[in-house]
């Protein structure tokens, strides 16, 4: 039996728009992988406990609330301290392009803008899978 | 390098139980060695199944009765199943959504399973799962089917304790007496109750549930102990407890499986179903339901797993010379289909032996 990559979808944070978060989890279904949707309003460590228990590959974030500097760091940092920095962890939603930078310096592997193609999230999955 | 994560998962390690559930839905060869050595805490959990139709509130129902359990201490891991998608095999698992309250509980482990491609509302990997989870010393297992239909009862061959959960809104009191999903609940729930129909709904389940009683109170002894039936009426006998019909039980300590009312939104009636749940397991572990239950479910999995290896057998032979010899001739009409099976499989038991 084939290995299904495994992808939870995460909002981090305060705000309440999920709908890019629910395009990329359908689009990552339809190209095969089981995406664990986790909803709005995570904190990091919820969302950290989520991908240790549901095994995760990787883990997608969306922010639209500006608090990612914050927020998506300490997600990388968490995964570090449960022993799981072998999960890629990449970041979308409303993120100046001055923070890019400082966001990847701190392990998040890349971060896709509003009207990025869904194909490209894909393909940088597939591409970038740290584990196996 | 496998006994390391056995021994993990027995002093409960989040991610060695994690990992071991993935190499299992992956089929890893290696991790049915690591559940081996697993064995002896099998069946030290009580298995919880959770089933009823899409956006019946069972995400819910499940996150406000882990909620419950924790207040009584108990360590509860939650296996939640949602579909796979028949064409590209990828899956949205939301029932997570709903328990995400509890995600940060080290007391609380919950998984999401796709189907991958099971029909009958399970995962293959469910029922290893559950052997992962009770190693690791939780407590109470509780699966959430996928949103089922009429048919989906696989869940019958893992659980302990099946929670049929039921809307108002369905469907008329024929739906309630169609064979399949109806008959594999051991406590039935009707759950967004503060709607309309819900009594009726209460009704209609009891009155199903009388004439079943009644139905296999006249049946003839020499069903045979494997039947459904049988087992139906073993536990009526035995190990439910509840609340009392409106209506008269039918008598010769018969008790009919409890129907209750939730709204699992708010948690009403949540509290109720938690003591029901509990009481019929304590008591069907003393009445000895419990391990006939277990005997009958170890059965049904050991023939289904019997089933998949002969399946596997083939499929790592796809082109091996026997079946390819026996598809031609099936082709030139020399052979039935039929009879090439026979053989077919019959060579496999020889083999086998040898």
């Amino acid at each position: 039996m084939e290995r299904r990559i495994r992808v939870i979808v995460a909002k981090p944070g305060l705000d309440g728009h999920d709908r890019g978060a629910k395009v990329i989890a359908r689009a990552l279904r339809d190209a095969g992988m089981e995406v664990i949707y986790t909803g709005l309003r995570q904190t990091p460590e919820q969302i950290v406990q989520a991908a240790i228990q549901e095994d995760a590959d990787v883990v997608a974030l969306s922010i639209l609330s500006g608090a990612h500097n914050h927020l998506f760091p300490r997600v990388v940092e968490l995964l570090r301290e449960k022993g799981a920095g072998d999960i890629l962890v990449f970041g979308g939603g409303v993120i100046p392009e001055e923070d890019i930078p400082y966001l990847k310096s701190k392990g998040i592997a890349e971060i896709f803008g509003p009207g990025t193609p869904t194909t490209t999230t894909v393909d940088f999955i597939k591409t970038h899978l740290k584990r196996e | 390098m496998i006994d390391t994560l056995a021994s993990r998962c027995l002093d409960g390690d989040t991610r060695a139980v994690a990992r071991l559930i993935s190499l299992l839905e992956d089929g890893d060869r290696k991790a049915f060695g690591t559940l081996a050595a697993l064995k002896g805490r099998s069946g030290m959990a009580h298995v919880i199944g959770i089933t009823g139709p899409p956006g019946s509130g069972k995400s819910t129902l499940t996150d406000k009765l882990i909620g419950d359990f924790r207040l009584r201490g108990l360590r509860v891991g939650v296996i939640a199943v949602d579909p796979s998608s028949p064409f590209s095999g990828g899956a949205i698992l939301g029932d997570r959504l709903r328990m995400q309250g509890h995600a940060t509980d080290p007391g609380v482990f919950i998984r999401s399973l796709a189907s991958r491609g099971r029909l009958g509302g399970l995962s293959k990997a469910t029922a290893f799962a559950v052997r992962a989870l009770e190693a690791a010393g939780y407590d109470i297992v509780i699966i959430e089917t996928v949103g089922v239909g009429q048919s989906e009862v696989d869940i019958v061959k893992v659980a302990d304790t099946v929670v049929l959960v039921s809307v108002p809104g369905l469907g008329d009191d024929i739906q309630v007496i169609k064979a399949g999903i109806m008959e594999i609940g051991d406590i039935f729930v009707v759950n967004k109750s503060d709607r309309d129909g819900a009594d009726r709904v209460v009704r209609e389940i009891r009155a199903m549930l009388e004439t079943q009683a009644m139905l296999q109170r006249g049946r003839s002894v020499d069903a045979g102990p494997d039947t459904l039936a049988a087992r139906n009426a073993e536990l009526l006998h035995h190990g439910q407890t509840g609340p009392i019909p409106e209506t008269a039980p039918p008598g010769d300590g018969f008790q009919l499986a409890p129907v209750l009312k939730t709204v699992a939104e708010t948690g009403e009636g949540v509290p109720e179903l938690c003591k029901v749940i509990l009481a019929g397991f304590e008591s069907a572990k003393t009445s000895g339901a419990l391990e006939s239950r277990r005997r009958t479910s170890i059965k049904s999995q050991l023939k289904d797993l019997v089933a998949w290896h002969v399946m596997d057998y083939f499929a790592d032979r796809d082109g091996d010379g026997h079946l390819d010899v026996l598809t031609e001739r099936v082709l030139a009409r020399e052979l039935d289909i039929y009879t090439a099976a026979r053989e077919l499989f019959s060579a496999l038991l020889k083999g086998e032996k040898r």
